[in-house]
Order: C-alpha cells, then structure tokens, then sequence
C-alpha cells in the first residue's frame, strides 16, 4: 500500500532475516539463503503491492485437521492468512514453498501470526510445517512439486475474469522453477487466453538444490524468454523497495498479458559471512563450534542494531 | 444391435446447456473428443489449452477452486499418464471437482502404444479421493456426467467416442457404484467393463444356450469399489470368477476384485481376462482383441477352464449371437 514508506519494508525485511537466522541456529538448519534473497520482495507484496484484508485467521496456528477429502469437513488452507476473498482484494499464491520459513516469519512481523507461531515448526501435528503446505499460514494451493502454483494461479485468475473481479491474483515465484516444462506452458496460456489479471514476482537469487543455476541449467537470458512468451517484464534489483513496487504501481487494469517482476537478488544479502558457505547454500546447517558461535554472534548484533 | 453415432457429443451440448458452471478444457484434440459441439455452442466456456497437458490440468484446478466444474477433454493415456503428478497433486490432493474425460481406452484405437491407454485405470485407483468410471454402451455415456457431476472431489471418466453400441435402456442411465445385473446364475460369476461387456454378452448368451448359470455383471464404477451386489455374485459363485477389462490385468478391474475376495475371504478360482502384463501395438481392434485374448472367445475360454470341461463353442457359433438392446422386460425373462 502506497502510504507505507520504504525504510519500513527495509525494516520489515531485516527483522525477516534476523528471525530466520534466530530460527536456524535453534532449529540446527533452514532454508536461511531464501530468506536473505527474497526478505525484500515478500516485505514489498504484503506492503506496497498487493491489496489484502486483514487475517481472518487465528494468530495461534492451527492444528492439522486432516488432509482434505470428501469425508473430511474440516480441511482449511491457510489463505485465510491473507485476509477474506472478496472480488475487490487481491490474492497471493506462493509457489517455492521451500520458502515458508521465510512467509511464516513474515507473517509475524506483519502480526499476521502471533510472535511464538515459530515454536510449532516442524512439530509433528503442526500446519507450521518445514515444506509449506496448503494448510499452512498464507499458503493456498499444494505447491510443493514446483512450477505447478503458476497455472493453478492461471485458472483462479481466469476464473476471477469471468466471475468480473477486479482484484488480482499475485504468484511469488523462485527463478529455479523455470527449468520446469510445465512454467512454460503456462506462460504460453497466459499470453494466449489474455490473462492480465495476474502478476508474478520471481525471486532469480541464481542458486538451487545443486549449486548456481549456471552450473545446473541455466534459464538465462530470462527477461527475454519470457517476454517472448508474451509476458511484460521488468528486471529490477530485488533489494530496493520502491524499484520492486514500482511495475506494479504503473500497471494499470484492464491489461491483456500478464506483468512478470524478475527481481535480481543475492542469497546472501544482509549475512555477509554466508558467501563463505557458496557454493552450499540451498539448506544451511552450521557446523557446531566455532561455525555456530560465529553466527550467533553475528545474530547478537543483528539483534542489538 | 443398435449403435449410436458420436453420443457424448451430443449429449454434452445438451446436458451442459443450462450448467454454467461446467467448463471444457481442451489439448488439442478437441474434435477429437467430441467436444466440438460444446465450442461451437458455448464459445465463452470453452478453453483451448494447447498441447500442454500439465498446465491444462493445474489450470483446471485453479478453476475449481473459484467454483467452476472443468471437464477436462483429451486422450486418456495423457490425462493420466504424461502429466500423473499434475493430476496427484493440483487435483487429487486438494479434493478438487475436475473431470477427466479420457478417451481411447486400452485397445480401442489403431493409435499404437502412444495412445493405448493400458494402465490409465490402475493409475487413477492409486489416487486418494479420485473417482473412476467406465463407460461400456451410449446409455452410458448419455449418463456418465450426471453421475460424475454430483461428486463431491475429482472423477475420472474412461469414455467412448464415434460409433457406440447401446446395450443397456435409456430409460435405465448409468448409477454410481452399482453394478448392472445382465444375467443371474450360480455356476460362474463374470465381471466386465467398459467394451469388454459386449464380447462378454455374445459369450453369456452362447453359454446360457449350454446351460451354465452365470451371473454377468456391468461394472462401470471401478473405485470405490464397495458395491454389494458384486460380492454376493463372487461369493455364490460355484465354480469361480472371471473378469474381463480392456485394460492392463494388474490394478484394474481384475485386481479390485482380487482384493475383495480377499477381503471377503472368497476362496475361489478367479480368471482375470485382460492385458496380460503387456504393450500392445497399433492395428485394428477386432485383431488386437483377437491378438491379446480380450474377445468372446477368450471369455469362453475361460469358462471352459474353470468348469473343466469343453462347450464345443467355436468361433462360428459364436458370430452368429446376436445381440439386441437389453430393455426392462427381456432382464426380466433373463431372471
């Protein structure tokens, strides 16, 4: 939303970093790197671009309830997070649910969810789960074999269209999921059903499961491929608040094609020490001794600036 | 007997006219699958998805989620093979009211292997919350989609395209998870799907002739699979069981009734007629049902096997069965 300033994002995306590096030295691992990479983009969504209601969810997470099924009443997802649907507010889909470390501890600093809902991550029972899931905060759709989010986006922003809903569904993206198939095709069917309705942030930190993406399959020149695939798109430096809410602000409704934000991030932006970890940094684990008391130092002063 | 041209494509501009909430999705093979019909009469309701299955059905999802019903059309091998992860986990998992509409069934198509969708059932079973239904004559497929519509989660729909044979009543449409009585008897029970019911009709007719009792049963709801009258037909059945699938014999019809004699703890012979754990190829179907023991003929086979004795049936004989539509009455005379 446009009155929130950019040093709040900036403070917003810190205080995700700091509780993400807090949460991996208590949990003995995270996906921290995300994190560092995509803190700024995540901030900038929930804070100057989409248009959300407040949570209708409990701060408390709740308890699985069971996966869903015919017989099975009380399966829920965690959209509720992002406040109710109506056809004037925008929708969010998350799409490299490897990232939920990286929402759930958003979401806190959003008081979307309550300070302690950390406690329960990866706790068997728990929606707080390692692997976000669609029961868990602020997910809504089963996204976890990636590059499925963005046509499942497709279709609810498709059937947003018929409906006549002027809200927009917005998809957060990793740039890894472009070396899926199924990414392209749904780019194709964007472009030729004319779909508008619909934007995606794309977190191009360049790293995966392997290693830097150059080295395991590179999807560069990305802005151009998908550009041929019809889409607008922007290349912008995905720390920079008002440059990440910028395309979504000069875009105005009707549009006939969707608005791709390829954000350039660095995975580890904010924790300079983690570059020493490069190429190793899809899922960090500190070595006890002196690699994790390092750390908490460094997190000792994130805390104390 | 009497055949009917194109039915599902009839019947889907129809049945869709005053269901606006029913979509079609299409991969390029929109003609292909009948469904021409339906874009020519609703434009604005129908979607054209390229070759690209995984997205049209990840698509679909998204639709459904917002509360539309997509009927997803194109062949079954890529409905349920190319893109299985796809179906399993933007559908299957969150319990979503997308149907699958698959077509060319098993060895219903000179398309070769390509497009011999052999294992399409096996792989839908294996999915929680999936629905699966076959369809065996133009009564139903003319009744197949209110069936699938009132389910609650994904369905998936083995359809028949082109000429169809009407073998069962109009006035008698398709019911979820009951089988359809063709004939009663305690020597033999026999369990067909889809075409294979046909063949397994010219055979009961020539058997009956011979005097063996067989209970013949339509099965056109294969999972779930909890239909009453099939266990009582496999439990009174003297001499055995033999099912009959033009499908892989390994996780289709067969297998469901392997599992529940099982169950049911039904110590008894069971033949189960279908793709015996083999590809096919591409050529006509009368040689490939011929070629791979899918036919009247092999069912008599069968039957010859599990009584021990020969019925003296040859091929001839069995051409001239002729078949009529089953109306209420000759059910009754059947009884």
């Amino acid at each position: 939303m446009s009155h929130t300033t950019p040093d709040s994002v900036s403070a917003v995306a810190a205080a995700v970093r700091r509780r993400v590096l807090e949460h991996t030295l208590k949990n003995n691992g995270g996906y921290l790197s995300q994190a560092c990479s995509s803190a700024e983009i995540l901030a900038t969504l929930y804070l100057r671009v989409m248009r959300l209601g407040s949570s209708t969810a409990p701060l408390v997470p709740r308890r699985f309830a069971g996966v869903p099924s015919a017989s099975n009443p009380d399966a829920f997802t965690g959209a509720d997070y992002n406040g109710s649907r109506t056809p004037e507010l925008d929708r969010f889909i998350f799409s490299p649910v490897h990232y939920a470390l990286v929402l759930y501890s958003l979401l806190i600093e959003l008081g979307r969810l309550g300070a302690n809902a950390l406690d329960e991550f990866n706790q068997d029972g728990s929606t707080v789960e390692l692997i976000g899931a669609e029961h868990s905060p602020g997910h809504e759709v089963t996204a976890g074999s990636l590059a499925q989010a963005l046509s499942q986006a497709g279709g609810i922003a498709l059937a947003r269209r018929l409906r006549g809903d002027t809200g927009r569904v917005w998809v957060f993206m990793s740039d890894g999921e472009c070396q899926e198939g199924q990414t392209w095709e749904a780019f194709a069917a964007l472009a030729h059903h004319r779909i508008g309705n619909l934007g995606v942030y794309i977190d191009a930190n360049a790293q995966q499961c392997d290693g830097p993406m150059t080295s395991v399959m590179t999807i560069e020149p990305l802005a151009e491929r998908l550009r041929a695939f019809g889409a607008e798109v922007h290349e912008v430096d995905g720390h920079d608040p008002d440059a990440l809410a910028a395309p979504a602000a000069m875009t105005t409704m009707p549009r006939e094609r969707p608005l791709v934000v390829i954000a350039r991030t660095d995975p580890c932006r904010g924790l300079e020490r983690l570059r020493e970890r490069a190429p190793k940094l899809h899922y960090v684990r500190f070595q006890p001794g002196q690699e994790f008391e390092t750390y908490q130092a460094l997190l000792a002063d994130l805390e104390a600036n | 007997m009497e055949t009917v041209q194109r039915p599902h494509r009839d019947n889907l501009i129809r049945w869709a006219k005053d269901r606006p909430e029913v979509l079609v999705l299409s991969a390029d093979l929109t003609a292909s699958c009948e469904a021409d019909g339906f874009r020519e009469a609703y434009p604005d309701r129908f979607f054209s998805m390229g070759m690209a299955e995984q997205n049209m059905l990840s698509f679909a999802a998204g639709l459904a989620r917002e509360g539309f019903t997509p009927y997803l059309h194109s062949f079954a091998v890529f409905l349920t093979r190319r893109s299985f992860d796809q179906v399993a986990m933007s559908i299957a998992y969150p319990n979503l009211p997308v149907r699958l509409i698959g077509f060319l069934p098993g060895i219903t198509t000179a398309g070769g292997v390509t497009h011999q969708a052999i294992d399409d059932i096996a792989l839908m079973r294996i999915l929680p919350n999936m629905t699966v239904l076959e369809c065996g004559d133009a009564t139903d497929v003319e009744s197949v989609l209110d069936v699938a519509q009132a389910i609650n989660g994904p369905v998936y729909v083995r359809m028949l395209r082109g000429e169809v044979p009407r073998l069962f009543d109009p006035a008698e449409p398709m019911q979820f998870d009951q089988a359809r009585i063709l004939s009663e008897g305690t020597d033999l029970a026999v369990l067909s799907s889809g075409i294979c019911t046909e063949e397994a009709m010219r055979a009961t007719q020539a058997l009956r002739e011979r005097g063996l009792l067989i209970v013949h049963l339509h099965v056109s709801t294969l999972k779930p699979f909890t239909d009453p009258q099939i266990v009582a037909a496999i439990s009174n059945a003297r001499r055995g069981v033999i099912t009959m699938e033009n499908h892989s014999i390994i996780g289709g019809l067969g297998s469901a009734v392997a599992e529940l004699m099982a169950e049911h703890v039904v110590g008894k012979r069971l033949i189960r007629i279908g793709l015996r754990d083999t590809y096919a190829h591409g050529a006509s179907r009368p040689y490939l049902m011929r070629e791979y023991g899918l036919d009247t003929l092999a069912l008599v086979r069968a039957v010859e096997e599990l009584s021990g004795e020969p019925l003296g049936l040859t091929e001839e004989t069995l051409a001239e069965v002729r078949l009529d539509t089953i109306r209420p009455t000759e059910k009754t005379e059947d009884l």
